[in-house]
């Protein structure tokens, strides 16, 4: 298959992701969404291993595996990042009785 | 002789050293010893001179390198010191008159607090070591130098009793007239850097072929400007009269001997300049000629007795410039040094009367001194005769030159000449019959006081009138004396180039003879005409009317002044300040802080806290960017 | 048009689909469960590119763990479609829409224009993303990294325990 095509898979995965963050106030899909993008980029991290994968494979059949170890260490991230950020979720939760972000604007004062 | 190189350095630090000691210990020293210390530098700086003068006399010139002043890229100027037949010759006008005033001082400021003893010592040397500076610099940028520094201890020592405000305004006035002509020299040397590269004299002098027509005049022009300024010519001439402010013995210093002559001194160097510029040349004659008669005029009917001196002082500068514009260099040189003597003389001896009438300047409130002051009367006389151009007094030999040059040249130019001529004996000597024949007209308390000053004044009013009689005879023309112009077979390696350029006049014996006797015939019959008039004057109040008026109020060229430049220029500064400052610069400055205070106003409100909106700003920001990085 | 390209296009649909139906659900739980559908997609894709053992973590963290840590969390809250809030302001929703459509158009504007155009990927072959591969990877050039990465979780533990503990 050619690149592009993946490429603009995860563009447009990615590209909703935006959408969603921006148009969204639940806090919890705000925070899918970002999960989304952050699997649109995995998935062009993997594309683009194997395009250079076919590239060097002649000369090296373990090239680019990198790319791949990057991903997996997004996941890692991604999962302590959820713990995270779903417990601030649930403090703010417990505070405002809601998981409207624009609630959040009381931090202002 | 090395020796002269090795010590000429000194001619100009002694008397830094005195401003030092003087200035810096003025609270600690006392009367006695400030003046001793301010005059025994000049003495050995004098002592000095006269040693250089002799080497010089031999044939000795040098340019003694002594450090790199500037260097800047191409700009290479050099700490250079001159030494040649003009400067060693101006060394000893300097320091020797300079000397004579110095020991003058110390009695006539006898009565002034310790303190400012010593800071009136202190600027005196200072004005020396400048003066010195100046004329020992061996490149333009060296006599800026000194150039700058004598205006400013003008302005220091005119606003000497800075308590009163018209000296002080008489000070700023000096100070701002000479700056306006240290623009033109400024611009003159930075024209000059521009064009040949280099300020020394000795390279400016030998490449002055390769310059334009154009350049040349235009430098010169500038460079007269410059003299304008600092020797008191149209139209920069108002501030001299006013400078009249400041202490007897520095009017006699600086605004007669010294530095008045400054422009003098400085075309007399620049001399292949002006001599290659003949446009700049008519212009230095006709400027010199006006104010030779305009200053003359309106000395006749002044009536402070420093009045009368100053503005004869500024037309005697005129005849000055005269010579230097006829390219009678020699001439206008000669006369610098026989008017030091014989205007140093006067002044003093003015200073004398002044002291003696208890700071009295109006010559109507004088008259028949001359029974208490011998000793002034006497040398004052010596003085005015001198100055009349009498024979064989030093003027007669020093104006006449410039004048036979002048009618060589011009006879036209003659003819206002031997006009200011006439003038100069006939104010002068209403100055003398006014002062000290006729009766006593002051008050009584000011007849008890009369008296004869003491020795210091005395003295150097003899060696000066000893001076104004001899000086003139080491410049007897040809006609009366083979080879009896020493001055001039002394300064012919100066003005060699210049004398070749120029084509020179010889006049006929009968011809020279004959100028001698209009002048000398002419001085006689106005000298004797004033003696008439004036000397039983009686003090009567008469208005002036017509032309005697107009000559009373200085041909109302300061009022011209008011009128056409003070006033404009306070008018158009009134309306920046009305109006551009006000408005426009506050409108801008404040308008800045409004509208920061607004915007700030207004931009706190995408603070809104709503995570949404920035987010979005975010994305917008990237897209941005995106467009940007990747099609622009 | 091989099997691998079929399989490539219904995957690719079913992610577009399943992640705009993300965004669009009214209820978070169906948001929760169309985002789960879009992982998997994407470990579909992962096992097109032999990417054997990705698509396995994809699926066992994103699709089990983290996706199951969210259902817990608005289980746990009780959010439904009613309690959901609205998005008042129509403004933001078309100004989000269209900045994030035109960041889709201008990205692809852009790499229309690249010379990845004409780059192949190598499909349901190669033995980089094997298992085996990656673990000598992983526990040889990257065993530092590996071990921070405990670090972290263990910090992330604390600081959520921490951050859900009740005040005081």
């Amino acid at each position: 298959m050619p690149v592009y095509y993946y490429i603009f898979l995860a563009v447009a995965l990615f590209s909703i992701g935006v959408i969603g963050v921006l148009i969204r106030r639940n806090a919890i899909i705000i925070f899918m969404c970002v999960e989304l993008m952050l699997n649109a980029a995995n998935l062009l991290l993997v594309a683009f291993s194997k395009m250079h994968h076919q590239a060097a494979i002649n000369t090296n059949s373990t090239a680019a595996s990198d790319a791949q170890v990057f991903v997996f260490f997004i996941m890692v991230v991604a999962a302590a990042e959820v713990s995270v950020g779903l417990a601030i979720i649930v403090m703010m939760y417990r505070n405002t009785h809601s998981v409207d972000v624009n609630f959040l604007n009381r931090l202002k004062n | 002789m090395n020796n002269i190189v090795q010590i000429v350095w000194l001619i100009p630090v002694l008397p830094l050293i005195g401003f030092l000691i003087n200035g810096l210990g003025r609270n600690n020293l006392s009367k006695t010893l400030s003046g001793l210390i301010g005059t025994a530098v000049i003495l050995a700086s004098f002592l000095i001179s006269v040693y250089v003068f002799l080497g010089v006399k031999e044939g000795n010139t040098h340019l003694i390198h002594y450090f790199e002043f500037i260097n800047t890229g191409s700009l290479n100027v050099h700490f250079d010191f001159q030494i040649d037949q003009l400067s060693s010759l101006f060394l000893l006008i300097i320091t020797g008159v300079g000397f004579l005033i110095h020991v003058y001082s110390t009695s006539y400021m006898h009565e002034e607090p310790a303190k400012d003893f010593a800071k009136y010592f202190a600027y005196l040397n200072l004005f020396v070591f400048s003066m010195l500076l100046l004329v020992l610099g061996g490149n333009y940028i060296i006599m800026f130098i000194g150039w700058e520094g004598v205006g400013l201890c003008s302005y220091l020592l005119i606003g000497f009793w800075f308590k009163n405000n018209d000296y002080n305004n008489a000070a700023k006035k000096a100070f701002i007239m000479n700056r306006i002509g240290d623009l033109g020299f400024l611009l003159a040397v930075f024209w000059l850097l521009s064009k040949v590269g280099t300020a020394d004299y000795h390279q400016v002098f030998s490449q002055v072929d390769k310059l334009s027509a154009f350049d040349i005049s235009g430098i010169t022009l500038l460079l007269f400007v410059g003299a304008t300024g600092k020797s008191a010519q149209i139209p920069l001439y108002t501030w001299l009269p006013d400078a009249m402010a400041g202490p007897t013995p520095v009017s006699a210093l600086i605004h007669a001997a010294t530095m008045v002559t400054a422009g003098i001194y400085m075309i007399a160097r620049s001399n292949i300049l002006f001599t290659m510029a003949p446009l700049t040349q008519t212009v230095i004659s006709i400027v010199g000629l006006l104010t030779a008669l305009i200053a003359a005029t309106i000395a006749v009917k002044q009536n402070d007795i420093k009045k009368v001196l100053a503005y004869s002082t500024v037309s005697q500068l005129g005849y000055m410039f005269v010579g230097l514009g006829v390219g009678a260099y020699t001439g206008a040189v000669f006369h610098v040094m026989t008017h030091a003597f014989f205007k140093a003389l006067l002044f003093l001896g003015a200073g004398s009367v002044i002291h003696a009438m208890g700071g009295e300047q109006d010559m109507r409130n004088m008259g028949g001194l001359k029974k208490q002051m011998r000793i002034t009367h006497i040398t004052f006389l010596l003085g005015c005769l001198a100055i009349a151009g009498m024979p064989p007094f030093s003027g007669f030999f020093s104006k006449d030159e410039i004048l036979a040059a002048a009618f060589a040249h011009n006879p036209i130019i003659w003819v206002g000449g031997v006009v200011g001529a006439l003038l100069t004996a006939f104010y002068m000597f209403r100055l003398y019959a006014m002062t000290f024949h006729g009766k006593f007209r002051g008050t009584h308390d000011q007849e008890h006081h009369l008296h004869e000053s003491p020795a210091a004044i005395t003295l150097p009013l003899v060696v000066l009138a000893i001076l104004a009689v001899v000086g003139g005879w080491i410049g007897i023309p040809e006609v009366l004396m083979h080879g009896g112009h020493r001055l001039e077979t002394f300064l012919e390696p100066i003005f060699a180039n210049s004398n070749q350029i120029a084509v020179k006049h010889e006049l006929s014996h009968a011809t020279e003879y004959a100028l001698m006797g209009v002048s000398v015939g002419g001085a006689l019959i106005a000298l004797l005409f004033a003696w008439k008039k004036f000397s039983q004057y009686e003090k009567v109040e008469v208005s002036e009317t017509g032309i005697g008026k107009v000559m009373a109020n200085k041909w109302y060229v300061d009022e011209l002044y008011d009128k056409i430049i003070v006033q404009p220029l306070q008018s158009l500064a009134t309306f920046f300040n009305e109006v551009v400052e006000k408005n426009i610069i506050d409108g801008l400055v404040n308008g800045v802080g409004k509208a920061v205070n607004y915007g700030s106003r207004q931009i706190r409100l995408l603070q809104s806290g709503l995570v949404g909106n920035y987010i979005l700003l975010m994305v917008i920001g990237m897209l941005v960017l995106f467009i940007i990085q990747l099609f622009l | 048009m091989s099997v691998i390209e079929i399989m490539f296009w219904f995957l690719s649909v079913m992610a577009l689909g399943a992640a705009v139906m993300v965004v669009a659900s009214k209820s978070p739980v169906y948001s929760i469960l169309f985002l789960i559908l879009t992982f998997f997609a994407i470990s579909g894709h992962y096992i097109l590119l032999n990417a054997q053992f990705l698509a396995i973590v994809n699926i066992i963290v994103y699709a089990g763990a983290i996706m199951v840590l969210f259902l817990f969390v608005v289980m746990l809250m009780n959010l439904n479609a009613e309690s959901e809030p609205h998005q008042k302001n129509k403004w933001v929703l078309y100004i989000g829409g269209i900045s994030g459509g035109s960041l889709l158009l201008v990205i692809v504007a852009a790499l229309k224009k690249t010379v990845a155009t004409t780059q192949l990927v190598q499909m349901n072959n190669g033995e980089v993303g094997l298992i085996k591969n990656l673990g000598i990877k992983l526990f040889t050039d990257y065993v530092f990294p590996f071990e921070i990465s405990s670090v972290l979780f263990l910090s992330a533990m604390i600081g959520a325990v921490v951050i859900s503990k009740k005040e005081g």
